[in-house]
């Protein structure tokens, strides 16, 4: 009888999924779109995690477990660092873990339009510098 | 300056421990060349990613610093600022551990980026 490897494509029989054992190694710029998404998740949890605090009648685990926004907001937290981890695969560490700050943008601006907190000209000064800075780490060094 | 030294401490703390948290996510991260499932388990003994759990535990640990440290009377615009040192130190273990070079690039996006991190602590109150 033939060897089950050649009725049963090899890749099958290793149950190994495509999308990461045979792929090329990611490149530098989707590396950065998955730190990128990765921020954009950290940023809803926190926004979710704010709204289940606000809302939070009895600070105990019951109701910890029982907040619905608060554990979306951990979820989302799991999600990101999952993306964290296929970006850092084949990514230099130096250079994206500094885009994280990436969180602090949305959040404000999130936060702006959820909450209505105050957008100041310092926040604002604290945005251009961080998106500027993470261009410069984007662009920078054809890897 | 209001902000007591035991915050400083505290959210310092938190900054660095995250970064070795980024560490071990970078060394587990390694291990899914092989596939995803090796996401928890990996291929050579000791065939839990450890490195990948070790990542997660210290970002929750540091996490629980930060929490600490950033509580009233702390001030944001003092310890934000203290978050971003998390960056630096890691650019220094990538270089220890994973050969990353040092170069201009990141030197001045790096700079960029904590002084931004500083400007929106200084306007958070």
């Amino acid at each position: 009888m033939a060897p089950l490897s050649t009725i049963v494509p090899e890749r099958l029989l290793s149950c190994e999924f495509p999308i990461l054992s045979e792929h090329k190694p990611f490149s530098k710029n989707q590396s950065l779109l998955l730190v990128f998404l990765c921020t954009i998740l950290g940023a809803a949890a926190q926004i979710l995690m704010k709204t289940g605090a606000n809302r939070m009648a009895n600070p105990g685990l019951l109701g910890m477990a029982t907040n619905l926004p608060l554990m979306g907001g951990y979820c989302l937290y799991g999600i990101s660092t999952l993306l964290l981890v296929l970006a850092l695969k084949d990514g230099e560490l130096s250079l994206l873990y500094p885009v994280i700050a990436l969180t602090y943008v949305w959040v404000t601006a999130l936060s702006f339009l959820i909450f209505h907190d105050h957008i100041n000209p310092w926040k604002l000064l604290g945005i251009v510098f961080i998106v500027a800075g993470v261009a410069v780490l984007g662009k920078g060094g054809r890897r | 300056m209001k902000t007591p030294i035991g915050n400083m401490l505290l959210v310092l703390l938190a900054s660095f421990i995250g970064s070795f948290g980024a560490v071990f996510l970078k060394s587990g991260a390694g291990q899914l060349r092989q596939g995803w499932q090796y996401l928890f388990i990996s291929r050579q003994p000791p065939f839990f990613n450890w490195r990948l759990a070790s990542g997660v535990a210290l970002f929750l640990i540091s996490s629980y610093f930060f929490v600490l440290g950033i509580r009233p009377p702390g001030e944001l615009s003092v310890l934000y600022p203290m978050v971003s040192l998390g960056y630096i130190f890691t650019l220094i273990w990538s270089r220890i551990f994973f050969n990353e070079p040092f170069t201009r690039v990141k030197f001045i996006g790096l700079f960029m980026i904590v002084v931004g991190v500083f400007f929106v602590g200084l306007g958070s109150k």
